[in-house]
């Protein structure tokens, strides 16, 4: 296999599988927030507020991925 | 679809220096909104016009907003922020105009916003608690995690970059993904699904930022 094969092949495990953890744990938070919005109705702006942020947060993740993916593709230092 | 992401297309340039869309789309932008501004206020009156209203609501939302965030007085810091929110929005949300491509969705711009970010929060820090009082907030809560403090500075800024550009650039992709496979009505819910992205990265953008300056500065609870 040539090195841009290799890209290619690297670029979507890193994105498949980089995709999986931040998935999870925006599942995790979301509905943790939910759960708490339906015990406290008068708090709700505050947590959408943290909610957003943490979200962001855990994006981040998945976002680096996708960057790391990009790189491979399209800046990649090792392929002609 | 076969363009590169991290480059940007060059239109012209000025002597050695090259000036890209996103530039020019930055300064259209900003063109924009100090003409709507300056309209605006230009006759400002206690019984405000529709525009006037307008501009007076966006500012008095942010400044509750941001006083929430920091938990002292925010006049200092709503310039900055109040700029950086707008902008954001409507530079994210320029995919709309047909034509024109957010500068958000090119690594330049994102980088130059971190930048000033991560300036403007070691400058509001020096200026509320001082030189000796600001860094020792970097051996808190021991001089072993000096290191570590000064990477997470690095990295949040290099983080607060990469969302944002991850974000609208990957829309863009996604959105010609789906253009080239199929036609005419797919790609509209996509677009919706993008002004929604637009709007809550411009947020978070400005929300991190905020968090970042309340940090430094030190709230007055504590």
């Amino acid at each position: 296999m040539t090195v841009e094969m290799l890209s290619i092949v690297g670029a979507a495990v890193a994105v498949s599988f980089g995709a999986i953890g931040p998935a999870l744990g925006e599942g995790r938070a979301i509905a943790a927030a939910m759960d708490a919005i339906a015990r406290q109705p008068e708090s709700a702006g505050t947590l959408s507020r943290t909610l957003f942020v943490g979200l962001a947060m855990i994006e981040t993740m998945a976002i680096y991925c996708l960057v790391i993916a990009l790189l491979l593709l399209y800046a990649n230092p090792f392929a002609g | 679809m076969d363009a590169n992401p991290l480059a940007s297309d060059i239109l012209f340039s000025v002597g050695p220096l090259p000036i890209g869309r996103a530039v020019v789309t930055t300064w259209v932008i900003m063109a924009a909104l100090t003409l709507v501004s300056w309209i605006g206020m230009r006759r400002a009156e206690v019984q405000a016009g529709p525009l006037q209203a307008v501009l007076e609501i966006v500012v008095e939302t942010t400044e509750k907003q941001i006083r929430e965030i920091v938990r002292r007085d925010p006049w200092p810091f709503l310039p900055l922020l109040g700029t950086l929110f707008i902008f954001l929005v409507v530079a994210n949300l320029s995919a709309v105009v047909p034509g024109a491509k957010p500068p958000t969705g090119h690594i330049e711009t994102p980088a130059a916003l971190a930048a000033i970010v991560f300036l403007s929060v070691h400058y509001f820090g020096l200026r509320a608690r001082g030189g000796v009082d600001y860094l020792k907030r970097y051996i808190r809560p021991n001089p072993l995690l000096l290191p570590l403090n000064v990477l997470a500075e690095i990295t949040r800024t290099f983080s607060l970059m990469v969302r944002l550009f991850g974000n609208i650039m990957s829309h863009e992709f996604v959105l010609a993904i789906v253009v080239f496979l199929a036609g005419l009505l797919l790609p509209i819910p996509f677009m919706l699904l993008g002004i929604m992205i637009g709007i809550i990265q411009a947020y978070i953008f400005t929300v991190l930022a905020a968090v970042f300056i309340g940090a430094a500065v030190g709230g007055e609870s504590d």
